[in-house]
């Protein structure tokens, strides 16, 4: 237990000292979130949708903690390539341990920047239906976050260097990210994509999130909820076995 | 306190460790010499729990790296050939989660941690990031988070590599004397021969996998009719290089370890 703890304990104090990173993973987010934010306003209003600041900022916030929680998992790779993975794995602890102290550190890493993403979004004129959400927006943050931590581990676990980074990046992440509805509605889509979208387990993410803090969902959060869940569990038990196999 | 019987290691067609056999006793500090792609490596993984051995048996403090693995881990620490720390830590938490990681409690943490940091000269830097770190106080206070524990065996694979002849010098006195004061077994590898012959009691020489002298640096000179140690390791060993077959048994090695994964 205390391997766990000491490992958790890492991932927090890793993230509090570096604050170069803390302000370059919220750069891309804030992009979306003031050019978008503000540039499509206009168009989205006269649709008939209303504020698309309002539509955006539980999306951005979704990112947000993807972005994190991808980027925490897969430091693993920098671990194997400093070294340090070898300590935690010659240790007399069990390998499901380290494993578990990592996914929970990065996933608290994550819901940290999500929240710093959700004060910003506040002051740029964000408002939430109402602040009894709150609760159950903070659980869709924690199962985005654990979604993609393991599967940032699973990934992390299975290349050998630093060189699939940018691959997954651009081919995994990316269309993780556009396909979720973080940006756009997924009412009247083109059959295609709004199959593709349906298999994204991050529109499940952006959508309850949505319905936490709009109360607007257009899966519904039981839905959401189930889907994350398992999901969640799945890669929980995809990154363990994968990181079972590491040759030290 | 280390035993090694006909242990063979196998990496698909390429035979790294062929059929060897010693024993390293308490309280020994024990050099462990070969060229490049000897299997010097490959026998410190084996007996680290690192990797299980094609055949044969090993035995750590009466324990069995493959069969009591979590257990054998408590009994040795281990400075690897490529360094392990965590950078964006300091020195004092680097070892703080090296104690967490191998369950010594809290109050003996601290104490042993202290003592180990001030013996390597390192206390003052306690809580400095290791990225500020020079090479030699890296490898110093591996060796220290090493100790941490209070093993039985310390393994150094390497350690001096790449460090200038002070700090060489300087880490061997600091292992010598942790050796005589707490009575640690030693196991360590290096290409420096000098080093080899000041500080370990007995030698072993490893090619080509196999075992091909075992005893004290003197031994090793009278069984060659050589008045150094490093001509005795040119006679046992031959003086082409190795570097060629290394990186080819290295490449046969690594194209093994990946078919493995995809199947």
């Amino acid at each position: 237990m205390s391997a766990i703890y000491i490992l958790w304990l890492r991932e927090l104090k890793k993230y509090t000292r570096s604050r170069t990173q803390i302000v370059a993973s919220l750069g891309q987010p804030l992009l979306y979130l003031f050019v978008l934010g503000f540039g499509f306003g206009p168009v989205f209003r006269r649709a008939g949708e209303g504020s698309y600041l309002q539509f955006v900022a539980p999306g951005v916030i979704g990112v947000t903690i993807l972005f994190t929680s991808i980027f925490s998992g897969m430091s693993l790779l920098w671990d194997r390539q400093f070294g340090f993975l070898k300590e935690t794995l010659v240790a007399p602890v069990p390998r499901m341990h380290v494993m578990l102290g990592r996914t929970l550190g990065g996933a608290t890493v994550a819901m940290l920047q999500g929240t710093l993403m959700a004060v910003v979004c506040l002051i740029a004129g964000f408002r939430p239906a109402s602040l009894a959400a709150a609760p159950l927006g903070a659980v869709f943050m924690l199962l985005i976050a654990l979604v993609f931590v393991a599967l940032g581990v699973s990934i992390g676990a299975s290349l050998q260097d630093l060189q699939g980074f940018q691959l997954i990046m651009n081919f995994l992440v990316m269309p993780i990210f556009f396909l979720s509805g973080a940006l756009f509605p997924l009412n009247n889509l083109p059959a295609a994509l709004a199959a593709l979208t349906r298999l994204d387990p991050m529109s499940y993410g952006v959508d309850g999130l949505r319905a936490a803090l709009l109360g607007a969902a257009h899966f519904g959060v039981g839905t959401d909820l189930a889907v994350l869940a398992t999901v969640a569990a799945t890669l929980l038990w995809l990154g363990a076995w994968r990181f079972s196999k590491i040759e030290a | 306190m280390i035993r090694v019987r006909n242990v063979v290691k196998k990496f698909g067609q390429v035979t790294a460790v062929d059929g060897i056999s010693f024993e390293v006793r308490t309280g020994e500090i024990f050099a462990f010499l070969g060229p490049n792609g000897a299997g010097k490596t490959t026998t410190i993984r084996m007996l680290t729990t690192l990797l299980p051995p094609t055949s044969g048996t090993l035995q750590l403090n009466g324990l069995d790296p493959v069969a009591q693995r979590a257990e054998a881990r408590k009994h040795f620490g281990i400075v690897f050939q490529d360094p392990s720390l965590d950078q964006d830590l300091t020195a004092w938490e680097n070892m703080d989660l090296h104690g967490a990681l191998y369950h010594v409690p809290g109050a003996a943490r601290r104490e042993r941690a202290e003592m180990l940091l001030r013996l390597f000269d390192l206390w003052e830097r306690r809580d400095a990031p290791v990225k500020e770190f020079s090479g030699g106080m890296r490898r110093r206070l591996e060796i220290a988070r090493g100790l941490l524990h209070t093993p039985k065996i310390l393994f150094l694979d390497e350690p001096t590599l790449g460090l200038d002849p002070q700090s060489r010098n300087q880490l061997w006195a600091h292992v010598k004397r942790l050796n005589e004061e707490e009575g640690v077994t030693v196991f360590l590898t290096t290409h420096y021969m000098d080093e080899a012959d000041r500080v370990a009691h007995r030698i072993a020489v490893i090619d080509h996998g196999r075992l091909v002298a075992v005893g004290s640096s003197r031994e090793l000179q009278e069984r060659t009719g050589t008045h150094s140690l490093e001509d005795a390791f040119i006679a046992l060993t031959g003086a082409s290089i190795r570097d060629e077959g290394a990186s080819a048994a290295d490449r046969m090695r690594q194209a093994a370890r990946m078919w493995r994964r995809r199947t």
